[in-house]
């Protein structure tokens, strides 16, 4: 199908605050997209069957209270786990970013090794350094994920802004499981190196092995704590104006790219 | 039934916040601390079956990092306390909420009113040699603010043995709604005491006005079976509405103003309309993009053809001192609601904040009894802006930090948000909102509770040791971004025709403010939805319970309006009818409680009248040392409060969600230098822009508070030319923060100070006028003063002037940072003798007199001319120097490039005979420093020709700030590495 055919859904509500921008980054990168209150597909009005794709964006879902992510996706498998189940059985594409991310692993969305959706194998712990920080970093892609969403891509500079955003696997098995079947697809990386960064300020919260972003083994369903929607355009990066002296700035934000290749992906192949 | 829920950190993991306790008690408190486990506890009292309880909690508890239990684990061996800080009766429970809607969820039902769901944490404290004493101390000085928060502290042997009490802050004071009288036919001594002890906040004068006003009203209330004397909520309404918080009468009063230098006096009626509003009318012939200034909750602008920009800033000074976490937190999402309830209502941009305290470093010796040490204070004020931002999705473009120990006594907490109004909204102007005769009184958000009661009435008096506590406001983003997030789709959907906020005075003030402009309101009280019962009908008029706005809905809209609120979670209730009938009328279950004239109850209040003297201060000249270490004292000034990086706190606000920011509050190489100015787009992948900028400078207030204002709004401007910007389409907010300037037994210095708020609404009206800036929206702040243990302390006269601008192309904003070695350094503007009030006299202890002037002329050339630069994509860095002048701008410079400079002090564009230290940390104003490449020297130069400027230099590789005196004169040479850890040690980690 033609890429602007391709249906993209950004849920918001509740204190979810990335609308705008999520559903921006979709239009850039090709797609239609639409925005919905939660509500609007609890109570049946819009169904998550009309669309091809699915955010779970950013913000304070219920203030974070009870630990991030945690009362949103209580509210969605207690009341749309069955459609959420049929709309990932499908091969439908699904994004999680920052609350988005804490909300599909709470879930077990993601990185659901083993087949097994809707069982908690990852989390998102607060900082190690224990504040929300807001902060640009670099992320180094695994070019052999099986990832959609990142393909393509090497190094990539984004914001990163939240309190709870340290990855911690369920345990030193399921760790190597996910490394073996390469679902970790961004890693925090150090600017000197391009290499994996264990340390702050570039590994910004303390995540295990560096990890930022994963997917689920089809690659289809990919979450990750930075903000690629922040980084649409090339003038959202904060050495621009060095970047523009020296004949660097691309010609469009690179968090862009994440969303490109899901829309292209989607027209090819649903 | 009761379950307890309990949550605790899983084996082997981390517990953050467990450890930033210790940290903090050894460090605060000095407490013989060895380690803290944390847990969080749910009690539940409610309807389900024990199986229910573990589906709940298991939904509660992260497998992966949590371990949960439905009752309770003993404490470990070797606890030796358990504290727990749970909320007190009637207290909002943000927490608690949420887990109320999970609950529902699970249960597959809503929560009834009468189960009843609590949150609370618990601390488990080893240190063999903790005393209950010092757990107390634990938990009044550091966990928990006793004014909102229970504590209980435990013996781990007790709990052992007996068990956690349960934690339900029930309010039980349920006292049956009752309306009293009060006589006002009685002494003018005994008028006095009503007022002060109902913390009123009415003057005498004000109480014979209202005296006066039943008098005349008596045969018309007996006519309609209301006592002749008033009710308890008309004198509430009336002390809300006439408070100087909300009437501002300090501003409109009448001046007698003498100037004992010129031995002129003159009368001056009404400072606002005298000098802000009339020089924002003056501009307003002149430039065509003011859309609605002084009217609304705040002002609006011409943004372009698509869109206006709103702007407000506040102050929440009062509650802040009280409650700094709470305060604070509703100081932002408080005036949240200012640009959402004006015109049809704003989507919300950005937020900015900035705050003056006394230094973190203050010894607690010198802090007075009662008050907060200024660190705690600090922690607390930034981390309630930073939830209450964060969590609306709002990212701050502009924070600060004034450091002055004057604001011991009461901390000023400045908070502001840009927001957008589409210009037309189903076919009508957007700035334009009405109400008719017949329209519904509607309150959204919230409930309402005791919470914020007298809180404006509180706020216009100084802070004492009866201050009440109740003032106090807990605010909760997340209710106010549900409402946010319907009442855009409402005015979309045109569901209503007027909106305004519940701030300070809660419904008294929003329904009375709409009654004065549709000419009447019957409200019924008793269909007000409540948090608890026990409310007072007049508590619950005037409760300042945060999260609620007014509406007027055109009838035919009101089924349309209530069904969209029901689908979006949010609360709305029909409270009453506007009517023309001329009287704001209150009924409770129908009977008439309160009937008050519309024309008194807004122009009722008498005129204020004030005299004011001026005579200025001489201070006395300091020595500058003749062998002053020049590279020394630029370390210094770095390092100094009022200079130095305030990141570590920064980068815990969000500044990037929406995707917009574009030159962001730190810049350089590393991030790390604090940007003059940030500029944004307005929405996602567009290239025009705004510009946010400010300027304060209390410290010049000592000497003048008219160089203070001149300087404040120069700053502002010149900051706003630094990041690319140009004039023309900069709008202005003015907020006044004062020590009381009424001359009385506690203020016997009251005309000196009435003088300098009058010399610096002069210099206002002088300067904007000749700007072309006006103000579009503002804001006062009038007792800030302390007496506290005793000692009276008062800030110094401050102003924080923010700007707004428009930016066209986004593209060619310029960062303060030297870009590329080679590069040549410029210095722009004219350096004078004008060290008094700066950062280096203060290094000296001194003041001195000549504080630094602004030259209208002089500085509009030169803005010109820089934005010619700028615009033509001249300048590789741009930078202007305000505290610690050109030392501390140079090294800005250098630091944000990690790149070194060698500058000729001697060329720098100065007034005869200063000496290089004068230079260097003159703060004169309307000053720059640029880098560009050598092979456009020429075009720079012919741009800027006709202003004062030079060629002082060139950007090194060599990573040394090197100044020098003339050839081979060094005057030093500081490593960047060392003034970088001079200007970012202070902070870090504070």
């Amino acid at each position: 199908m033609n890429k602007k055919d391709v249906k993209a859904l950004v849920i918001t509500g509740f204190g979810l605050n990335c609308e705008k921008e999520t559903a921006a980054a979709f239009r850039a990168a090709g797609a239609t997209p639409e925005t919905l209150h939660l509500n609007d597909l609890l109570d049946g009005q819009r169904k998550l069957g009309e669309f091809h794709m699915l955010a779970f964006i950013g913000g304070f879902s219920f203030g974070d209270h009870i630990g991030a992510g945690t009362v949103f996706a209580n509210r969605i498998k207690y009341r749309m786990r069955t459609e959420l189940e049929a709309f990932v059985r499908d091969g439908r594409l699904v994004v999680g970013i920052c609350n988005g991310f804490q909300t599909i692993t709470r879930l077990g969305l993601v990185p659901a090794v083993g087949g097994k959706l809707f069982e908690q194998q990852v989390a998102l712990a607060q900082n190690e350094q224990g504040t929300f920080r807001d902060d640009w970093i670099l992320l180094k892609a695994n070019p052999a994920s099986p990832c959609v969403f990142t393909k393509g891509i090497d190094l990539l500079p984004l914001p990163i802004r939240h309190g709870e955003g340290r990855f911690v696997p369920r345990d030193t098995a399921l760790r190597k499981e996910l490394e073996a079947q390469n679902l970790v697809c961004l890693r925090y990386a150090d600017p000197e190196t391009g290499e994996p960064a264990d340390k702050f300020p570039h590994n910004p919260n303390g995540s295990v092995n560096s990890i930022a972003g994963i997917c689920d083994p089809t690659g289809r369903i990919f979450g990750l704590m930075p903000h690629p929607e922040a980084y649409l355009s090339p003038f959202n990066h904060p050495q621009w104006t060095r970047q523009k002296l020296e004949g660097v700035l691309p010609e469009h934000g690179l968090g862009l790219q994440l969303f490109t290749n899901a829309v292209n992906f989607a027209a090819e192949n649903l | 039934m009761y379950y307890r829920l309990e949550i605790s950190v899983r084996q082997g993991e981390t517990d953050p916040r467990g450890q930033h306790t210790v940290h903090q008690a050894k460090e605060f408190l000095h407490l013989p601390v060895d380690a803290i486990a944390t847990r969080d506890v749910y009690s539940l009292f409610v309807e389900c079956a024990p199986e229910q309880a573990q589906e709940i909690l298991n939904a509660f508890t992260n497998p992966v990092i949590q371990s949960g239990v439905v009752g309770e684990t003993k404490p470990a061996a070797g606890t030796n306390w358990v504290l727990s800080v749970g909320f007190r009766p009637g207290v909002t429970d943000n927490v608690a909420r949420s887990a109320r809607a999970a609950i529902a969820d699970i249960l597959g039902r809503p929560l009834r009113g009468d189960e009843e769901v609590y949150s609370s944490v618990e601390y488990l404290v080893r240190g063999a040699k903790l005393t209950g004493d010092d757990m107390k101390r634990l938990g009044g000085g550091l966990l928990a603010n006793d004014l909102i928060q229970n504590t209980a502290v435990l013996a781990a042997a007790e709990v052992r043995e007996k068990g956690m009490p349960q934690n339900r802050p029930v309010v039980t004071d349920h006292a049956p709604p009752e309306v009293r009288t009060i006589c006002l036919e009685v002494p003018d001594a005994e008028l006095e005491r009503i007022s002060r002890e109902g913390t009123l906040a009415l003057t005498l004068e004000e109480m014979k006005a209202i005296q006066g006003y039943f008098r005349s009203q008596k045969p018309a209330r007996l006519a309609i079976g209301l006592p002749p004397d008033p009710t308890d909520l008309e004198l509430e309404v009336l002390a809300q509405t006439w408070s100087e918080h909300c009437k501002h009468k300090i501003f409109a009063a009448k001046i007698e103003y003498t100037d004992t230098v010129t031995g002129k006096s003159q009368t001056i009626d009404n400072l606002f309309k005298s000098f802000i509003r009339r020089s924002t009318e003056e501009i307003g012939q002149r430039v065509n993009w003011l859309v609605s200034v002084f009217h609304d909750n705040a002002g609006v602008i011409r943004f372009n053809e698509k869109l206006h920009l709103v702007y407000k800033a506040e102050t929440h000074n009062s509650p802040t001192a009280l409650d700094p976490y709470g305060g604070a937190m509703t100081g932002i999402v408080g005036v949240n609601r200012d640009p959402m309830g004006t015109g049809k209502g704003a989507n919300l941009l950005f937020n900015v904040w900035g705050y003056c305290f006394g230094s973190p470093f203050t010894a607690q010796e010198d802090v007075p009894e009662g008050l907060f040490h200024p660190r705690r204070l600090r922690d607390q004020v930034h981390k309630g802006v930073i939830d209450g931002g964060n969590q609306s999705g709002i990212p701050y473009m502009i924070g600060w930090e004034y450091f002055d120990p004057r604001y011991l006594g009461k901390p000023l907490v400045y908070c502001g948000t840009v927001g957008t109004l589409p210009i037309a909204i189903c076919g009508e102007a957007s700035e334009k909102k009405k109400i008719l005769p017949g329209d519904l009184a509607v309150m959204c958000g919230g409930r309402i509770g005791k919470d914020g009661i007298h809180g404006a009435t509180f706020s216009s008096e100084e802070l004492h040791k009866d201050s009440p506590v109740q003032a106090v406001q807990i605010g909760d983003p997340i209710t106010q971004k549900i409402m946010g997030d319907f009442l855009l789709e409402a005015r979309d959907q045109g569901l209503y025709r007027f909106i305004t906020d519940n701030g300070a005075g809660g419904l008294s003030s929003s329904f009375g403010e709409m009654s004065g402009l549709c000419g009447g309101c019957d409200v019924e009280l008793a269909n007000a939805p409540l948090k608890y019962a026990g409310l007072q009908p007049w508590e619950i008029f005037v409760s300042e319970a945060q999260e609620r706005m007014s509406f007027a809905v055109q009838p035919e809209k009101i089924e349309a309006f209530l069904a969209l609120a029901k689908r979006r979670n949010v609360e709305a209730t029909v409270l009453g009818t506007f009517t023309n009938s001329g009287f704001l009328h209150a009924t409770w279950q129908g009977k008439t409680i309160a009937k008050l004239s519309i024309p008194f109850l807004h122009d009722g209040a008498p005129q204020l009248k004030l005299k004011a003297k001026w005579t200025p201060p001489k201070f006395p000249e300091p020595v500058i040392p003749k062998d002053l270490d020049i590279g020394e004292t630029v370390k210094k000034l770095l390092a100094s409060l009022n200079v130095c990086s305030g990141e570590f706190k920064c980068r815990q606000y969000d500044h990037e969600v929406k995707g917009l920011s574009v030159i962001k509050p730190f810049v350089g190489v590393k991030n790390n230098i604090a940007s003059d100015a940030t500029v944004s787009m307005v929405e996602p992948l567009t290239t025009e822009g705004v510009i946010l900028a400010t300027g304060i400078a209390p410290r010049y207030s000592d000497i003048d508070t008219y160089h203070m204002m001149t300087s404040s709004i120069d700053m502002a401007v010149r900051r706003t030319i630094a990041v690319g910007g140009s004039l023309g389409h900069i709008a202005g907010l003015d907020n006044f923060c004062w020590p009381d300037p009424v001359q009385g037994p506690k203020t016997p210095d009251g005309e000196y100070k009435c003088a300098q708020l009058v010399r610096a609404n002069q210099a206002l009206y002088n300067l904007c006028n000749a700007y072309n800036v006006p103000c579009v929206s503002g804001k006062d702040s009038m007792k800030n003063d302390s007496t506290k243990g005793g000692r009276k302390i008062s800030i110094p006269p401050t102003v924080l002037f923010s700007t707004i601008a428009k930016m066209q192309d986004i593209r060619k904003a310029v960062t303060l940072d030297a870009k590329r070695y080679g590069d040549l350094v410029y210095v722009i503007g004219m350096t004078r003798k004008e060290l008094g009030g700066s950062e280096f006299y203060a290094l000296l202890g001194a003041t001195g007199n000549s504080v630094p002037t602004v030259r209208p002329d002089e500085a509009l050339a030169t803005y010109r001319k820089v934005s010619l630069a700028t615009g033509q994509e001249l300048c590789h860095s741009l930078h202007t120097p305000v505290f610690g002048g050109l030392g501390v701008g140079f090294a800005k410079v250098a630091m944000g490039g990690n790149l070194g400079l060698d500058v000729d002090v001697r060329l720098i564009p100065a007034e005869e005979g200063m000496t290089p230290a004068e230079v260097l940390f003159s703060e004169s104003n309307s000053r720059f420093v640029a880098t560009i490449a050598p092979e456009n020297r020429e075009k720079f130069e012919r741009l800027l020709a006709g202003i004062p400027f030079a060629c002082v230099g060139t950007v090194t590789l060599e990573r040394r700030l090197a100044l020098q005196n003339g050839p081979k004169k060094p005057l030093c040479s500081v490593h960047i590495g060392e003034a970088t850890t001079a200007y970012t040690k202070t902070l870090d980690g504070i």
